[in-house]
């Protein structure tokens, strides 16, 4: 579907239009990210986080096919054929990093891109299902980021792939023999390194496909937009091709200025130093610690310290750490509030920033030590997680009593529409 | 549904964090955690500065030349470098002859073994050989040392603190002027074990490997003074952990200028673009 | 794109636009340079140029593979009637005039060291290994598409275009020869 003011894909060159009779590709692209495609006027700058994303994606999957050109899968040798990366292979060092950080930059930009949805409503009808395939999304990175992190097969890889298979096991009954089929042993070894390679190479094709589904499922309804009035009339957009093309190269810069003073200045920042010990199935590290992306997830995991009724705190946090994750799958009917946008919902906003605090404050404690008073904050911060999503949220949408909202985006933007006077006022929301 | 189950399992989650939180509250007042050892004695390296610190930095060759020495006469005898080949040491400034005679050289020599015979035996080393391995049948276990500034917080300030911190157990104070055998009168060094605040748990199977000053003889003059020799090997090891450091900011730099430039056009570009939609 | 009617205004837009785009052609196309040049060989690869091979042990009429940058290397240590043999051939009439003296080190033309690699399309020729089939001209033979190559190691007969490659090599004493 498409607005239908939307520009018509008229190819002049005569190649293209042989092309475009046999294979409609460019008329798709067209339509998809050009000129064909209206999107609101009045889209801000968290916006270019999808299309950085999607940038994000594809540099892992161009270093990383390159890295695994080189990459041995095999318990003997993976550690050492990651430091022949690091140090004969022609420029491996800076495809290494790029990977390593290109990861974290990933889920930086993600993060940013759901938290935007968490503001602007952007799971509500009739974005839904952009939403779930979103959450999918996500849940599909982790798997990869969890899975590429064990392949150096450094000290944290080889106990990260214990401790994150160890929550399988959580599980009642089936959980152990759940965990060694996970492994294909009892403990990390080649037969987890060489399938761990395997998936590691294969989800990033599959987010790729359900990224389609989501751009895909994203043309439907069109982009929202910062004041989450939908689209009225044509002044109320722009073609994306110029105009976000131009501005999503502007963010595009940005991202990767921030990424390259990573990876040529800061490389190792975001990692730690125990992956640079080779994997000793002895001796656990000290203080054990997941990527920095899942550490308000592990803070969650680590904050049920006692069993509660019949249930074993192993397994209390394993479903607590799931579920809050699986909420989001929720979001769009626990959220009812037929106003859209947090500009023009003031508790909702309060209650937003505090959530934003709250998952920094849980990502912290996830970072340290499992010693007090970082197990307590989480407990607490843990526990405004759970009751944001499932019981604040609900709540205010019902008792809160949001702002007018303007007639048109056009008016939002321009500050006047010439259409409101001319046609009775309608609810903004259909 | 979700409205009417939601907020039970945001409850029952709540609920069961509360209920964790209130023992871990209830331990904590009547079962305080006594503070360690390790946690009121265990140092943080100190504030040494090296020629390769600042996103300018670089190595220095000299230096690195030096720090080689002191790996080759003191830390080899018991840490192997087995990520580094002896061609690596063209870096540092050795010609191609020098390179050769240090591998022809080298204690340990290159493992061989015939697989008609079954012979095992012995060759020198060559260039494209890595350093062979070190064996230690003593106390502890010596890492190999070719990634160990990247494997431990604190790089190379870490490694020169803990070669120069060794010290005198009995007497110690920490910088809150507490007196780590007065406080904790368990955590005497065990014997073959030796004192030194700055390794994590405070004492660890390697002794002081740096004894005196002139322990090693320096070819370029300078005075091999044990803070000196320790500087030295530590930014030798530096190097053998991320040689491509200098290569690295030396493209750092183009790419962002490059990047920032780019990135101007490209805000000039999408003020261009939008200028008749504000 | 534009609106504006001043020409010196659109001139310029346009070669910031331009510009911009520009920038990040040459961006991408810069990027793409570690990308291709990852796969050319590695530094390791590239140090382990040279080898040492101990031929005291090889008797006249006999020849031994050695390894060199992980090809197979023939060394052969000629007969005299051998010697003579690839001698009596008209180098005038060969697909790649060579003489066996251009072919070997100056005073130890029994030592014919040459890469075991066909150069039709990188076989392994026969003639080196014991009792392997050394051609019509007592040389080597390919069996995938049938060279034939003399005592020189010069391509008599078949689809190889040139002899096989004598590699870079020279005597550190008399019973060992460095090659590469």
């Amino acid at each position: 579907m498409s607005f239908p003011w939307a520009n018509d894909y008229k190819p002049t060159n005569p190649l293209m239009q042989w092309v475009d009779q046999r294979l409609p590709l460019p008329r798709f692209v067209y339509n998809a990210v050009g000129a064909g495609y209206p999107v609101p006027r009045n889209l801000n700058y968290m916006w270019n986080f999808g299309i950085l994303a999607g940038f994000a994606l594809v540099l892992q999957i161009v270093t990383g096919v390159v890295l695994a050109m080189h990459y041995a899968a095999n318990d003997k040798v993976a550690f050492d054929s990651v430091e022949h990366i690091m140090r004969d292979v022609n420029w491996g060092w800076m495809l290494r990093y790029a990977h390593a950080n290109g990861a974290s930059m990933f889920f930086i930009v993600v993060y940013t891109h759901i938290f935007r949805g968490f503001f602007y409503s952007s799971y509500k009808a009739p974005r839904e299902m952009i939403w779930l395939l979103g959450v999918v999304i996500f849940l599909l990175m982790m798997a990869t980021a969890f899975m590429g992190y064990v392949l150096p097969w450094g000290q944290m890889s080889f106990w990260g792939a214990k401790v994150i298979t160890g929550l399988f096991s959580a599980i009642p009954l089936v959980g152990p023999p759940l965990q060694e089929w996970l492994l294909g042993g009892f403990a990390p070894d080649n037969a987890a390194l060489n399938r761990f390679f395997s998936l590691h190479f294969l989800l990033p094709f599959v987010i790729l496909g359900v990224i389609i589904l989501h751009v895909w499922a994203l043309h439907i309804p069109g982009s929202s937009n910062p004041t989450g009035v939908e689209v009225k009339q044509e002044s109320d957009t722009v073609p994306f091709h110029p105009y976000y093309t131009a501005k999503d190269g502007f963010g595009l810069g940005i991202f990767l200025m921030l990424y390259c003073a990573l990876v040529f200045f800061a490389p190792n920042l975001l990692g730690h130093p125990d992956n640079y010990i080779p994997a000793n199935p002895l001796s656990t590290p000290a203080h054990i610690v997941p990527e920095w992306y899942f550490w308000p997830f592990y803070a969650i995991l680590r904050a049920f310290t006692s069993d509660f009724m019949f249930i074993p705190a192993k397994l209390m946090g394993v479903l607590a750490m799931f579920s809050a994750i699986l909420v989001w799958f929720f979001l769009p009917w626990l959220d009812t509030s037929p106003v859209r946008s947090g500009h023009y919902r003031p508790m909702f906003r309060k209650f937003f920033y505090l959530l934003v605090v709250d998952v920094l404050v849980l990502g912290y404690c996830g970072g340290a030590p499992a010693a007090e008073p970082f197990v307590m904050i989480s407990q607490i911060a843990s526990m405004y997680y759970f009751l944001h999503f499932l019981v604040i949220l609900p709540i205010v949408s019902s008792i809160e009593t949001p702002q007018p909202l303007p007639f048109s985006i056009t008016e939002a933007v321009l500050g006047k529409d010439e259409s409101a006077t001319l046609s009775p006022a309608t609810p903004a929301i259909a | 549904m979700v409205r009417l189950f939601g907020p039970l399992v945001g409850l029952f989650f709540a609920v069961a964090l509360l209920w964790s939180f209130g023992n871990g509250a209830y331990n904590a007042v009547t079962q305080p955690t006594p503070p360690t050892a390790e946690a009121l004695f265990h140092m943080h390296p100190k504030e040494v500065k090296f020629s390769f610190d600042s996103a300018f930095g670089t190595f220095d060759k000299a230096q690195l030349q030096r720090g080689f020495k002191v790996y080759q006469e003191v830390c080899s005898n018991c840490h192997s470098l087995k990520q580094v080949a002896f061609r690596d040491l063209g870096q540092l400034g050795y010609k191609e002859a020098e390179v050769k005679a240090i591998a022809k050289n080298w204690g340990n020599k290159a493992q061989t073994f015939d697989p008609k015979t079954g012979d095992r035996g012995e060759r020198a080393n060559l260039p494209s050989d890595h350093f062979p391995p070190v064996y230690y049948a003593g106390q502890g276990v010596p890492p190999d040392l070719s990634l160990i500034a990247k494997a431990r917080h604190g790089g190379a300030q870490y490694i020169h603190s803990l070669l120069t911190g060794y010290t005198d157990q009995v007497g110690y104070k920490n910088e809150a002027g507490e007196e780590l055998l007065k406080k904790f009168p368990d955590a005497k060094t065990p014997d073959g074990l030796y004192f030194n605040p700055y390794f994590a748990n405070l004492n660890l199977a390697m002794p002081a490997p740096l004894a005196s000053d002139g322990q090693v003889t320096y070819s370029d003059g300078t005075q091999a003074t044990v803070d000196q020799m320790a500087m030295d090997v530590s930014a030798f090891l530096t190097w053998t952990a991320e040689p491509k450091l200098d290569k690295r900011k030396q493209t750092g730099w183009p790419v962002l200028g490059f990047l920032l430039a780019a990135t101007v056009l490209a805000y000039l570009a999408k003020r261009n673009v939008w200028a008749d939609k504000h | 794109m534009t609106g504006a009617t001043n020409g010196e205004g659109v001139r310029r837009r346009d070669f910031i636009n331009i510009a911009a785009v520009s920038f990040a052609g040459v961006g991408g196309l810069a990027a793409l340079y570690p990308l291709i040049s990852q796969m050319a060989p590695s530094a390791d690869v590239l140090a382990e140029s040279s080898t040492e091979i101990d031929i005291s042990a090889i008797a006249p009429g006999q020849a031994i593979k050695a390894v060199w940058r992980k090809q197979p290397v023939f060394i052969r240590n000629l007969t005299p009637q051998e010697i003579s043999a690839a001698d009596k051939v008209d180098v005038a009439s060969l697909r790649d005039p060579q003489t066996l003296e251009q072919r070997t080190t100056a005073g130890k033309t029994n030592w014919l060291i040459t890469m075991g690699v066909c150069t039709h399309l990188g076989c392994v020729p026969l003639g080196a290994g014991e009792g392997e089939v050394k051609g019509e001209f007592g040389g080597y033979f390919c069996p995938c598409h049938g060279s034939v190559y003399d005592t020189a190691a010069r391509i008599r007969k078949g689809p190889a275009p040139k002899n096989l490659e004598v590699p870079p090599h020279e005597f550190s004493s008399d019973t060992v020869v460095k090659i590469g």
